[in-house]
């Protein structure tokens, strides 16, 4: 007689089987495919040792408010064993507009600090040792002047461009898909990247201008097949930049990093990793002809994963994200930061942030996850699954290509978007019939939940300090250094030329951020969305 | 008696840009039949309103993720009542806490779907609320 049993297909496709063996490794090359760690194709990981050597980095999302507000919270972190930062900008900011823009009504200082000038730069980061401590700057169309403002901050303590280390997100193709922090249109906001990658190839060599994300993409439906091959088409592109101009993929390919999100099945996020990893060291080496390890070894933050939590239950959010976390350790990851059990409700308030901290280093100081490299390397299944992983992620690329005419029509025409809306819809359609299960709203429900969520408050006062500061800062400049700092924007933006310098003069200048984005979009125009169902 | 479509506008005002629920429930609001218009990304509450206009819409959907429903509903019933457009519903959805839900129901939205909420809820809402609207 027949048991029965569930069928498993994974989010990706793949079907499962209750048992896998030796038979599923038979015909793999284990030296050339699964290899040694720190070494070509770096399935098992990117360093020889990691976690033996030195944990993973936990860089916490934080920022609100003014810039006063978050520095504390920067040191609330780092004095409860955060080691690196990662600053939450305001919409507004995002956007490139001032606090006192109309557009910014009701969201200054909301879900990240309000960053009008130079000086608010500053304050964020008084007292806080930049040289010692990594930054993370999550900010995507207004990168370049905000890179700017944080290069002018290091310089003005003493730090040299050249020696300033840290991280900006700076990926606007997947904010097209996936996040909508976009401003201009697609072709001069990747010649923005184009030109933060080249000035640190130039200039700031230790600075790492663009970390391509296939979080958000996942965040908005992707499936963990599409995460990859979408930020791999989207990180070919910025290399193609880079070579045209003038670059050699070793000079600045191996300063991209990545962002990728960890919550869903278990195995196969693993898989997921491990597969993205070897997948990247044959696109760099193969199609790109780097010789430099160092560009072959794909970095990341594998963190999140926001899309898993729910509103329900919030409580149960702390043990995902510690499952989440898990994965994200037992994937390699370079750096971690997880999504707060207070998610769906707000931004972290201190005692969330202190959980997910927590969470990580229980991960690294008691489970002994980090004690040796990869160690679900040779299971018979995770294995079989990082190659089917590997192969679907490929297949997927060559349907952005082939199907699509590449990631830039993709994201332009918006056929991106639609697949992932289509896929975010079905997902949900399985939650709502119960297909896919999700604990706390669709199996094991509490109709009367007594939710004790503390809100992170917002306070309406931050918004009019912010405008007050500005106009302070304001009325202390000199505007004829500033008229003709912004003149030289302008001028630059529409000869074609570099940026970065002319950021860089215009920041010193206290230039303010909407400022120096209203040129921007006055000479590139606004994105025209493309609204396809 | 010729059967009227549902026309829903689905809106994103604001600087927010998390879109996956507002086209989520666009695909299903598509589905159960009703005739639907997505906005796209940041606008602002006059360009919602002038384009609920000129699509002539049973419905206006606000999708805010990023915290500013309170402010941005406010402005938008305002604007409404100047355009004199009682007869369109308004509905609010994405990341609001149970608290303010009153507080939006006082202001005149008809009903408040945060994440979570069901399809099958907001259709029988939605043609409920239609319905009683349009019948002579």
């Amino acid at each position: 007689m027949t048991k029965k049993i569930r069928d498993v297909v994974l989010e990706s496709g793949i079907p499962v089987k209750p048992v896998y063996g030796p038979e599923d490794l038979a015909g793999v090359d284990v030296a050339q495919e699964i290899g040694q760690p720190g070494e070509y194709p770096f399935t098992r990981g990117i360093h020889e040792n990691m976690y033996r050597e030195r944990p993973f980095t936990m860089r916490q999302y934080a920022g609100f408010g003014t810039p006063t507000e978050t520095n504390e919270r920067f040191k609330f972190l780092i004095d409860n064993g955060q080691n690196a930062l990662n600053v939450a900008f305001d919409l507004p900011t995002q956007m490139g507009l001032d606090s006192h823009d109309p557009l910014a009504e009701g969201e200054v200082g909301r879900v990240g600090m309000a960053v009008d000038t130079l000086a608010d730069m500053e304050v964020a980061f008084a007292n806080i040792p930049i040289d010692k401590i990594s930054v993370s700057l999550t900010i995507n169309a207004v990168a370049a002047p905000i890179m700017a403002m944080y290069f002018a901050m290091a310089e003005k303590r003493g730090i040299a461009t050249s020696q300033v280390r840290g991280t900006a997100q700076n990926d606007i193709l997947k904010e097209y898909v996936g996040r909508g922090a976009w401003i201009f249109p697609v072709e001069p906001a990747v010649r923005l990247i184009g030109d933060t990658m080249e000035f640190c190839a130039h200039n700031a060599p230790k600075y790492y201008p663009v970390s391509v994300c296939g979080y958000h993409m996942r965040e908005a439906g992707a499936n963990p097949v599409q995460e990859i091959a979408y930020a791999y088409a989207i990180a070919r592109h910025y290399i193609q930049v880079g070579l045209e101009r003038g670059l050699q993929v070793d000079d600045f390919a191996g300063r991209i990093s990545f962002n990728f999100d960890i919550f869903g099945n278990f195995f196969e996020q693993i898989a997921k990793f491990r597969a993205a990893r070897r997948l990247w060291a044959k696109i760099t080496r193969d199609e790109f002809g780097a010789q430099n390890p160092r560009t072959m070894k794909m970095k990341m933050i594998a963190g999140g994963g926001g899309g898993g939590l729910t509103i329900e239950q919030p409580e149960n959010n702390i043990v995902r994200g510690a499952y989440y976390a898990m994965i994200s350790a037992l994937s390699g990851t370079q750096t971690m930061a997880l999504c707060s059990y207070d998610e769906a409700y707000t931004i972290p308030t201190e005692k969330a942030a202190l959980i997910s901290l927590r969470t990580m280093q229980m991960l690294i100081e008691e489970m002994g996850v980090g004690d040796t490299v990869d160690p679900l390397a040779g299971s018979y299944y995770v294995e079989s699954l990082t190659n089917e992983m590997e192969a679907r992620m490929v297949a997927e690329m060559k349907r952005v290509d082939e199907e699509w005419g590449g990631i830039v029509k993709a994201v332009s025409e918006g056929m991106v978007q639609r697949e992932v809306a289509h896929q975010a819809y079905r997902h949900e359609q399985g939650v709502q019939n119960g297909t896919i299960h999700k604990v706390g709203v669709n199996v094991h429900r509490q109709e009367e939940e007594e939710r004790d969520v503390a809100l992170h408050p917002y306070r309406v006062e931050q918004a009019e300090e912010s405008i007050r500061r500005t106009a302070e800062v304001k009325a202390g400049r000199d505007e004829v250094a500033v008229a003709a700092a912004l003149a030289g924007v302008r001028k630059t933006a529409v000869s074609g030329q570099n940026l970065m310098p002319s950021m860089m003069n215009a920041v010193r200048t206290y230039a303010t951020l909407g400022e120096i984005t209203s040129i921007l979009k006055d000479v590139f125009g606004t994105f025209q969305e493309p609204v396809r169902l | 008696m010729i059967q009227h479509k549902i026309r829903v506008l689905v809106a994103k005002p604001g600087l927010d840009g998390h879109d996956r629920g507002a086209k989520v429930v666009a695909l299903a609001l598509r589905n159960a039949g009703m005739e639907v218009i997505h906005t796209g990304l940041h606008q602002t509450v006059d360009q919602v309103v002038e384009t609920g206009l000129q699509e002539d819409v049973d419905v206006i959907g606000l999708s805010i993720l990023s915290g500013a429903h309170l402010p941005i509903t406010k402005k938008l019933m305002a604007r409404l009542k100047v355009e004199e457009m009682d007869d369109t519903a308004v509905l609010v959805g994405g990341n609001i806490p149970e608290r303010d839900i009153p507080a939006l129901q006082e202001m005149g939205v008809t009903a408040v779907f945060p994440t979570g909420s069901q399809f099958e809820e907001m259709v029988a809402v939605i043609e409920e609320t239609v319905g009683s609207r349009t019948e002579v």
